[in-house]
Parts: C-alpha cells; structure tokens; sequence
C-alpha cells in the first residue's frame, strides 16, 4: 500500500518537474538552445575531463549548448504528449461511450472500428502521413491524436456498459432526460476515472511515438530540440562521444518513467477505492 | 463453433476491406500525388507526364478498383523507386523480418514468462513489486535509443555483438532484444494474473490436497491454465513486433520489410507504402484470428459464447 503511494508521488513529482521545467524554459536554459558556436563542437558534459564550466551538460555537434537544448525539449515532450491525449482522449471516448451506451448494432459498428484501428501499424502509418502531409509539431500532434483513441475507446466502452445498468442511470431516464443530457451527466462523470489512468498511458506512449519519428526524420524538424531529434543527431558521434545520446535518452526514459508511474498508482488507487 | 468461426472470418474479411480503402486513401493525402513523385524541381509539364504515366489522370474509384483487383492477385504493381515488382521487393526481405520478430518473441517469452510465475508466487511481497517495476522501467526505454546504447556496451566496449548487418545469427541478438523489450510488460503481466488466479482455483487445492509436490502443482496445474491466454497474447504482440520492426531494422540497419518501408516513405513511394501497410495489417488480422481459434480450441468454453 505504501510502497504504490511512494510510486504514485513519484510519478507525480517527475510530471509536475518536467512540466515545469518546460514551461519556464526560457528563465531556466543559462544560454541560447539555438546559438551555434562551431569553435566549441561537442565538449564533454561537467563529469568528464575537458568540460566548460559556462556549458554544463557540454555542447553539441554545432556547438549548442546541450543543457539549453534539453530543457527547451522537455517542452515538446510535454506539449505533444498533452494534445495528443487531448485529441485521441475526445475522439476514443466519444466512440466508446456511443458503443456501449446504445450496445447492439451500433457497439458492432464501434468495435468494428477499434479492431481496424488496430490492425493498422502504428508506426508505419504515422511515418507515411508525416512524410505526405510535412514534418511540423501540429501534424505530429494532429497525426498522433487520429491515431492513439483505440484504448480510450475500449476502456470507455466497457465502463459505460457497466455505469448505465445503474439504478442513477435508470432514475434519468425515467425523469425524462434526454440521450445526450444522460451521457453527459450521469455516465462521463462515473468513467473518468478509468479514462484518467489511460490518459497517462497514451500520453508515455505519444512521446516515445514522437522521439521515434523525430529519431526517424518525419518528426518534429531541426533545429527544434526534440529529444527524439537530438538522440537522431547526436547517432553519427555516438561512438567517441556517448554522452550525445545518452543524455536525451535518459531524459525520455525519466519522464516516460515517471508518466507510467503515474498511471499505475492511479490505477491501484482504483482498485483499493473500489473494493473498500 | 461454426457460428463462432464464421463471424470473426467476417469481421477479419472486413476489417482488410476497411484497410485496403485506409491504405489507398493514406498516399491520396498530400492532394496531388503527381506532384510529390515528379519532385520539388519539376515543371508543370513534367507533372502532366508523371500523370499519365500513372495513371493518376483517371477517376479516383477507377484507380482504387484497379489497385485492388490487381493487389488481389498479388500484383501491387512497380516501384517507382526501385523500378522493382513491389512484390518480389517485399517478398526477398519477409524472411529476414520473420526472423526479426520470432528472435524477438522467443526472448520476451524466455525473460517474461518465469518473471511472471515468479512474481505470481510471491504476490505483494518485494520481489514482486521489484519485477513490476523492472517492466515499468523497461517500458519507458525507447526501442531506438535503446539499440543505439546496446550498440555501444555490447558491440563497440565489450566486442560481443556485430553493429549492424544480417550475416550471421549473432546480428539478430541485438535488434531482437530491442524488439522483445515493447513485448515483455504485457506479456510478464497477463502471465502475473493468470497465475494468481490459477493458484486460487479448487483444481489446485485439490491438487495440494493429494499431497502433489509445489513443483509439480505449479507446472502442471497452474502454469498451463495461466498459458492460455499468454499464448493468445502472444500471437497479437508478434503482429505488433512486425509494425514496431521499422524502427529497429532502421537502427540497425537490417535490410527487412521494416527498413523497405521507411526507405519507400522518405522516397515517396506510394506502391510500396501502400503494399506494406496493408501487408502488415493483413498479417496482424491472420494473427489475432489465429489467437482467437488458439483459445477457443484451448477453452471449450469459449465456443459456445
């Protein structure tokens, strides 16, 4: 019991840090994450011998300083992982919540279209609608949030199913109230709190999407600091300077980590709610 | 039975028709696909040509049918980019994805199964909420960094693995288990909660009442109930692993289905694009079809819902 609170805290103490340190980037970064300085090419980060006390975690191919760049990158992490799962979160929950609240041919209709979704290739696709439609922020979001709403869906579908059989559920309808009154009132309110430890699942799940495509080049585009983009430039060095992938890699591991965190605690406070 | 098979054979049946018109609709993106194969530098009057030469001049539901008549009988035309059949393309590089995604199956299910049993066991306690959080942890490794950073400890400090490449079994190691690592939580949790249940079930009181050996009552009576769905699951990540083999076979540059597509996408290759997505999702469909036959063989109670 304790042990899952200290995970959940945790989670939310590396969620809310990066959160922050994203959205005060420009008070926090000490130099221009753009600035190139081609006289200081990739100087070691402060633990390594030959480092520069003015660029604390050391510079990168084109002489950015890294430290600036990491923090200007949390903030694409987090953006695109907050309006992927504003996007995915609408579409998969308004799907799943008509399939399980009409049930029949209409949830046949619904669960038709969670099975093609995904039979789709995640990766494949948004790769090829990147590359179609250009590489920017808004596609990725645009493109991430199209395709993330199959688990909002399943799990939306299956807690409406279960809230709509409820006595609160039966008294609207017989007071009167409207389809749309009751979806709205008395069904979303009660699913939330399953949709919340998904939220955080597909938020991990859309950062790794995006440092993948990024990685790839049908991402996030240069010069922006995407994690992704930083490990993908930093590849070509790798092998005499590790420390270039290491960094923002450890980085995404450590946000991710700490999302899933998150969400699992979240899910375990569920499930204690739920039997006590 | 026969009800139960013929309604998932419909669904599958369309849920690749629904794919066909996804895969054919997804090159249609960029509005003017004439213009994106002539290139940046090209006239107008090259663009004329390049649509011609396609075909692109006719009726959009003409070029739809014709596509999929033709990818029906196995013929998803030619490459723009390799000037290649797109099926003797795709077909010269199934072997080495195939292998890709089995290595990496065969590890996930090595390293998930006994974590699962062992973190069963001993439910709560410790060594259980250590291995949940190992997978929670292997979760948040990206595939690519994580094969990046293999590459360094294991192939360049410690010398153990070749970089990159297809020559020998020993390339396979590496990308394989990248690969199995997106598999393992999933796989490692289902096996978790299979087993708790099954060493809840009467059968296995009954069993530790005949005085059976743990060893035995684990092994025998649990673990194969717990296997049951880990198989079904099984099939399904395998479908996954061959969609997530792009980004890996990237990485370590491994010349398979995976690294077909990402080269025919940053070409512009619309016939190989199209040939792959819907290739994998037919192979995806096959799989959860097939994990859905496993069970219901398995679970005789499963056919009569």
């Amino acid at each position: 019991m304790t042990t899952n609170k200290i995970g959940l805290w945790l989670g939310a103490v590396i969620f809310v840090g990066i959160g922050l340190i994203a959205l005060f980037a420009p008070l926090l970064a000490p130099q221009d994450p753009f600035q190139q300085d081609l006289t200081r090419r990739l100087l070691p980060p402060f633990w390594m011998d030959g480092h520069n006390p003015t660029y604390l975690l050391g510079t990168d191919q084109l002489g950015r300083d890294y430290f600036s760049r990491l923090i200007y990158g949390a903030r694409i992490s987090m953006m695109i992982g907050i309006l992927t799962v504003i996007g995915s979160g609408v579409i998969g929950t308004a799907i799943g919540v008509v399939g399980g609240f009409y049930g029949g041919k209409v949830d046949d209709v619904v669960m038709f279209a969670i099975t093609t979704r995904l039979s789709i290739p995640l990766i494949l696709v948004a790769l090829a609608i990147v590359s179609i439609v250009g590489s920017s922020t808004t596609v990725v979001v645009m493109t991430l949030g199209l395709l993330l709403w199959d688990r909002f869906a399943v799990v939306a579908r299956v807690a409406t199913m279960q809230v709509r059989t409820q006595d609160f559920v039966a008294a609207a309808w017989a007071a009167g109230c409207s389809h749309f009154h009751i979806v709205l009132r008395e069904i979303l309110p009660n699913i939330l709190a399953p949709l919340a430890v998904v939220t955080t699942l597909e938020m991990a799940l859309a950062i790794l999407l995006e440092a993948a495509l990024s990685f790839l080049g049908l991402g996030v585009p240069p010069p922006l600091p995407s994690w992704g983009l930083m490990i993908a430039e930093g590849k070509d060095y790798m092998f005499f300077s590790p420390w270039v992938i290491t960094i923002p890699g450890v980085a995404l591991c450590v946000l991710v980590f700490g999302i899933n965190l998150l969400g699992d605690g979240l899910r375990d406070l569920l499930r204690t709610g739920r039997t006590t | 039975m026969v009800l139960f098979l013929f309604r998932r054979l419909v669904v599958a049946l369309l849920v690749c028709t629904a794919v066909l018109v996804f895969a054919f609709a997804l090159t249609r993106l960029s509005g003017d696909l004439a213009i994106s194969i002539a290139g940046p530098n090209a006239t107008a009057n090259d663009i004329e040509v390049v649509r011609k030469a396609y075909g692109l001049d006719r009726p959009l539901i003409e070029q739809f049918f014709d596509w999929v008549g033709r990818a029906a009988v196995g013929d998803f035309g030619q490459s723009y980019f390799y000037k290649e059949k797109v099926s003797k393309l795709i077909f010269d590089r199934v072997p080495i994805t195939m292998t890709l995604g089995l290595v990496g199956l065969s590890i996930a299910l090595v390293i998930a199964l006994p974590l699962g049993v062992i973190a069963a066991l001993n439910e709560g306690r410790l060594i259980d909420r250590a291995i949940s959080l190992v997978a929670l942890l292997g979760q948040a490794l990206p595939s690519f960094w994580l094969g990046l950073m293999l590459m360094i400890t294991l192939g360049l400090y410690l010398g153990w693995l070749p970089i990159s490449g297809t020559g020998t079994w020993q390339h396979f190691v590496m990308p394989g288990l990248v690969l199995s690592f997106s598999a393992i939580p999933a796989l490692m949790r289902l096996t978790r909660s299979g087993m708790i249940d099954a060493m809840s079930a009467d059968y296995i009181r009954t069993a530790r009442a005949k005085g059976l050996s743990r060893g035995s009552i684990i092994l025998k009576h649990a673990a194969r109930n717990a296997a049951m769905p880990v198989v079904s699951i099984a099939a399904v990540q395998l479908g996954f692993m061959l969609g997530g083999s792009i980004v890996i076979e990237t990485v370590f540059a491994l010349h398979g289905v995976g690294f077909l597509a990402w080269e025919s996408i940053s070409k512009n290759d619309f016939p190989t694009v199209q040939a792959v997505v819907l290739l994998l999702a037919i192979v995806y469909t096959l799989l959860t079809l097939l994990a859905d036959l496993l069970n219901a063989v398995l679970d005789p109670r499963l056919r009569a819902s």
